[in-house]
This record gives structure tokens, C-alpha cells and sequence, in this order.
């Protein structure tokens, strides 16, 4: 059963269109996460789909029923807000069932929700705790335990961790990983972070000016990118991207190649000097000046490069991608 | 304070600056005070000169209970100022919130609109209220004046606090509309709380004029039943004779009411900003 599915989503404020023509299929079970960058559309989709703006045109079913109408209560969905939004005069337990009590559900039924979810989420010790006096990564866990308690058919969870410090996202990334396979629920995830992205989607859908750019899974559009945009958005350093006419003259291609898939090599295509190493232990990311566009390599292991020095590198054809001058893949 | 960021001196001149100030803003109302408890000759001899057993005297205040209905102006006063304060809060309140949550056709005009008031002062208007007051026998009755109140502090109250309300997380407001919450709910329970300083602040703001105010009283509720304090107390300055003690005692019995409500509402003022800061 598809969990959601949008047809021609279209949405405008005034003159300007957000999201221009949006069609997708989330599956139930499925991690979805909507990628992109800043003012891509992708909070005003999931907004959409929450029902806390109201599509221009378009069709939205959650778990087959049309929600198009529905207030955001009623769509069987529950969210997860980048500020948290805790209610500040409510203690941990009220902000977990202020919305059972809404539902006018059972106390029984209240009390054993609320009992599982703070067991799930560790929160058992801070349930007569105001959300003043809880940390960040404390809030944002009672945020998360407000949205398990209502039992949803959608999660929806807009940018959760970009208001945590570095260590603590990675541990609530996990945490929110081993949610999913706990509950087996289906969730969109929207995030700027293509980390996050990769690390916890079944499937990628990523945005650009309002239009999906490209779905697949995080493999999938890794190695398989459709498009320049998507090439460069996903992958850490990003990839680079140099005129092919730099190897061979006269073509007229744009060629991408992924920092790790660089090799160091004398007698190498690609001579530069090099501006700058980051030696991070494991890795080394060498910055290089060739004649006209810096490039990026990631080496494995530790390597005795300094800035200043004039190395070649080489790469390996299969592994090289190549786009047309309107951004498209070409095979 | 953290000691290595202050210094003795610092603290000294600061201390010394502050409690100058407050000895200038309390000095008329010391004046008034002490003035109130003598004789009238001991008024116009010294008038800085505390009470003592010569010129201690209640006879201001025993006039003042003696001549006209004190309490009932008293009364009078407190009902106009709550109620048009209650009213002012609530509706401008609401107001703001609709300004600033929903987005709808004649949004912007609307605001300049309301805003328009805060310009054109209200008593620009008074014979044409008069005449409105006339219409609907509302004269003489405590109503007309809570409504001209009321009309003149919405202005402000709504421009003040949509400034505030722009400022209250979306993100809030949309987990009570998920959860299920009704837009009231959300305005009352979960908006209201959070903008509570700027409603201390609005409430300030309009509270000392309304409870001072002369000339409306004087128009529009001149009637001995509906007279405020001040224009109760008014009995007592005469184009020939005024008696100043009287006046005197009026006006430091006049105090004290909205005294209290003044620590009330910064009372509310303080816990708003401390609440606030832990975000």
C-alpha cells in the first residue's frame, strides 16, 4: 500500500511558484528523505503534505484517502519541527498527551503510549519536567516522543537535527534510524545535509527550484546521478566538475569526477599544483589548482603532500561522468 | 554579578545614578504625601517640611470623606480602568494575532487602518462621540466612557503586540494545529502566554491615562453616580478658593490603586522576560 502519493502538486504564493508540478509515491515503511538546497521548496512540500498550507492544485492521498480537505489533525500524521516546539507551559507527560486528550482517547490507552514511547526514547526520568529545563537533545527527543505517541500512518520531520551540536546529531541520526525499523513506520525526512540524506533514506527525493530533480536510493543517485545538479549535491567533498575540452580539446562536454575516485599518478591527464591539504587522519583532501578549475582529491590514508607542489593525478574512465551543457547526464 | 567584570567604583556610581533618579521621580509624590497630613498654613509656610505634632493634621482627608461620594467615585474609576484595559487586551490582542498569523486580502491596509489611531488623537473626535453617546442613552453610564477608552488604547495595543506576535515561533503554533488544537486554543493557551510582556507593556501604557483622564468623565459621565476620582477631586479646586488639602488627600488616595495594579503587571513583565530568556 503506498503511504502517500502526490499528483501535479503545484503551490504559489502570489506571482511566485514553490513547487512546480510535484509527483511522488512513498511506500508504507518507507524512509523518505527530501533533499535540496536552501529555498528549494522542500519544507513547503512537507508543509503541504501536513496540511499546514493548502496546495494551489493537486492531488494529496495519505494511505489512499484524498486529505486535500482534511485539517492537519485529522490526516493521521505527526511532525517533528526543527525548533522543537514544545509547549512551554506544559510538562514532559502533558506535551506527550495533549494531543491523545485532544483525540478524546481512553486514559488507559494515554498512559500505556506514553509509557512506551518515554521507554523507547529514555525520557521516563523527565516526564514532570517543564521544557525549560530540559537540553537540547532532551527537547528534541520529547518532540519526537510527541509525534510516536499519536500512532501516525506518516512521520513527518522538518530539518529535527539541524538546532543539535555535531556529536549529538549523529547520535540522534542513529537513534532515529533504529525508530524507523522499531516501528516500521513511514517517514519523511525533510534536511539541507546530504549526510543526513544518505545515511538514513530508503529513498532520495531531491529538490531543486520546486521541482524533484531526481528519486532513487542514496546508491542509486550516488552512482547514478542524473543530472549535474545531483552529481554535485550529493557526496562529500562534492564532486568536481572540469571541461573534458582540459584532457581532450574540441570536447565539448563537462566531465564530474568524484574526489575518492582520484588517484595520484605520474604522467597522470590531470597537472596542477596544490593549494592547500587536509589531513584528517584517515583521509587526506588535497586542494588543487590545475589551469583553470580547482579540484578536490580525497586520498586514502596519510600522504606527505604540501602546498606548492606540482603533482599529476589520474582517474578511471569508468568511474568518470559526463554532462551536456544543460546539466543533463549524458551516457 | 561576576566579580571580575565590575569593579567597586562602577558599582558605586551606578548605585549612586540610579538612586538619584529614583529620588527625582519620587519627589512629587513625597511632596504630595507629607503635604496632605498638615494644616493648610503649615502647607504654604514650609511645604517641604515633614507633619509634626503641630501641624499634623487629617483635616484634607476627613473633607474628602465628609464632601461627595469618595468611594463611589473610587469605585467608578477602578471599574472604568479594568474593564477598558480587559477590553483593550483581549481585542487588541486579537486583532494582532489576525494581522500577523493569517495572510488574507487587505491585510497591510487593515493594519494601517488600525494603526491610523495611534495619530489622530481621540478627543479630536469628542463632540461627534457626544453626539453618538446622546443617541444611544449611553450618557451618564460607566459604559461610555469604558468604550471611548477602549476605542483610543486599541491602536497602540495592536501595534505593539503584532510586532510581538510576528515573533512567536511558527513551528509552535503549527504542532498545537496538528495535535489538534482549535485556533482559540492556540491564540489563549499557547500565543497569549508568550507575548505576556508586551501585554504587561500595553496595559501600562494605556492604564495611567485612563485612570488621570479629566476630560471624558467631565463630558461624557459628569453625573454624581458616574464621576471618577479625578473628576470627583475637581470639587475641591475652585476658580477662587481651592482646598488644598483636600485636593492633596484626593490625590495620595488616588495612588495607591494604581500602584497596585502597576506592581501587578511588572510583576508579569518580569516573569515574561525571564521566561522568555531560556527560550
Amino acid at each position: 500500500m503506498t503511504a502517500l502519493s502526490l499528483k501535479n502538486i503545484h503551490k504559489s504564493f502570489g506571482n511566485v511558484e514553490v513547487l512546480k508540478d510535484i509527483n511522488l509515491e512513498v511506500e508504507d515503511g518507507e524512509f523518505v528523505v527530501f533533499v535540496g538546497p536552501s529555498g528549494c521548496g522542500k519544507s513547503t512540500l512537507l508543509r503541504v503534505i501536513a496540511g499546514l498550507e493548502d496546495a494551489t492544485s493537486g492531488e494529496i492521498r495519505i494511505a489512499g484517502e484524498q486529505v486535500n480537505l482534511t485539517p492537519p489533525s485529522k490526516r493521521g500524521i505527526a511532525m517533528v519541527f526543527q525548533s522543537y516546539a514544545l509547549y512551554p507551559h506544559l510538562n514532559v507527560r502533558g506535551n506527550l498527551t495533549l494531543a491523545l486528550k485532544q483525540e478524546r482517547q481512553a486514559k488507559a490507552v494515554i498512559d500505556e503510549r506514553v509509557a512506551e514511547a518515554s521507554r523507547m526514547l529514555g525520557l521516563e526520568p523527565y516526564l514532570d519536567r517543564y521544557p525549560s529545563e530540559l537540553s537540547g537533545g532532551q527537547r528534541q527527543r520529547v518532540a519526537i516522543g510527541r509525534a510516536i505517541v499519536r500512532q501516525p500512518k506518516l512521520f513527518l520531520f522538518d530539518e529535527p537535527l539541524s538546532n543539535l551540536d555535531a556529536a549529538l546529531r549523529m547520535n540522534t541520526r542513529i537513534e532515529i534510524a533504529n525508530l524507523h525499523r522499531q516501528l516500521s513506520a513511514s517517514m519523511i525526512y525533510v534536511t539541507h545535509d546530504q549526510t543526513e540524506a544518505m545515511t538514513l533514506a530508503d529513498k532520495i527525493v531531491v529538490l531543486r527550484d520546486g521541482r524533484v530533480e531526481q528519486v532513487g536510493s542514496p546508491m542509486e543517485l550516488y552512482n547514478n546521478p542524473a543530472n549535474r545538479f545531483v552529481a554535485g549535491f550529493l557526496g562529500s567533498p562534492s564532486m568536481n566538475f572540469l571541461p573534458a575540452d582540459n584532457l581532450t580539446p574540441g570536447d565539448p562536454r563537462e566531465l564530474g569526477l568524484r574526489p575518492e575516485d582520484i588517484r595520484l599518478e605520474s604522467g597522470g591527464p590531470i597537472a596542477g599544483t596544490v593549494s592547500h591539504v587536509e589531513q584528517l587522519g584517515g583521509d587526506t583532501n588535497v586542494i588543487l589548482q590545475t589551469s583553470n578549475v580547482p579540484i578536490t582529491v580525497r586520498l586514502f590514508g596519510q600522504h606527505a603532500i604540501a602546498p606548492g607542489d606540482d603533482v599529476q593525478f589520474g582517474f578511471d574512465p569508468n568511474r568518470a561522468y559526463y554532462f551536456g551543457n544543460d546539466g543533463q547526464r549524458l551516457q | 554579578m561576576n566579580k571580575a567584570r565590575s569593579n567597586p567604583l562602577n558599582t558605586f556610581a551606578m548605585h549612586g545614578a540610579l538612586i538619584f533618579y529614583t529620588l527625582i521621580a519620587l519627589f512629587p509624590v513625597f511632596v504630595i504625601l507629607i503635604n496632605s497630613f498638615k494644616t493648610r498654613k503649615a502647607i504654604f509656610r514650609e511645604p517641604l517640611a515633614l507633619p509634626d505634632a503641630d501641624s499634623f493634621s487629617m483635616i484634607g482627608y476627613q473633607t474628602v470623606m465628609k464632601q461627595g461620594d469618595f468611594f463611589l467615585y473610587f469605585q467608578n474609576s477602578l471599574i472604568v480602568t479594568v474593564a477598558s484595559l480587559t477590553l483593550i487586551l483581549l481585542f487588541g490582542a486579537m486583532a494582532a494575532y489576525a494581522l500577523s498569523e493569517y495572510r488574507f486580502k487587505g491585510n497591510m491596509l487593515m493594519g494601517l487602518y488600525l494603526a491610523l489611531g495611534i495619530m489622530i488623537p481621540i478627543r479630536i473626535g469628542t463632540v461627534a462621540i457626544l453626539e453618538m453617546m446622546v443617541a444611544t442613552g449611553l450618557v451618564n453610564t460607566l459604559w461610555a466612557l469604558i468604550l471611548v477608552y477602549t476605542a483610543q488604547g486599541l491602536p497602540l495595543a495592536v501595534f505593539i503586540l503584532s510586532e510581538f506576535m510576528k515573533q512567536v515561533s511558527d513551528d509552535l503554533k503549527n504542532a498545537g494545529r496538528i495535535d489538534g488544537l482549535s485556533e482559540y486554543t492556540i491564540f489563549f493557551r499557547l500565543v497569549l502566554p508568550l507575548v505576556r510582556p508586551a501585554m504587561a507593556t500595553v496595559a501600562v501604557f494605556n492604564m495611567i491615562p485612563i485612570w488621570n483622564d479629566l476630560w471624558f468623565p467631565l463630558i461624557l459621565a459628569p453625573a454624581e453616580e458616574t464621576k471618577t476620582l479625578t473628576l470627583g477631586s475637581q470639587v475641591f479646586i475652585g476658580q477662587f478658593v481651592t482646598d488644598w488639602n483636600a485636593v492633596l488627600s484626593a490625590l495620595s488616595m488616588a495612588i495607591l490603586p494604581v500602584l497596585i495594579l502597576y506592581v501587578i503587571f511588572s510583576r508579569q513583565l518580569i516573569r515574561g522576560i525571564t521566561s522568555g530568556a531560556v527560550k
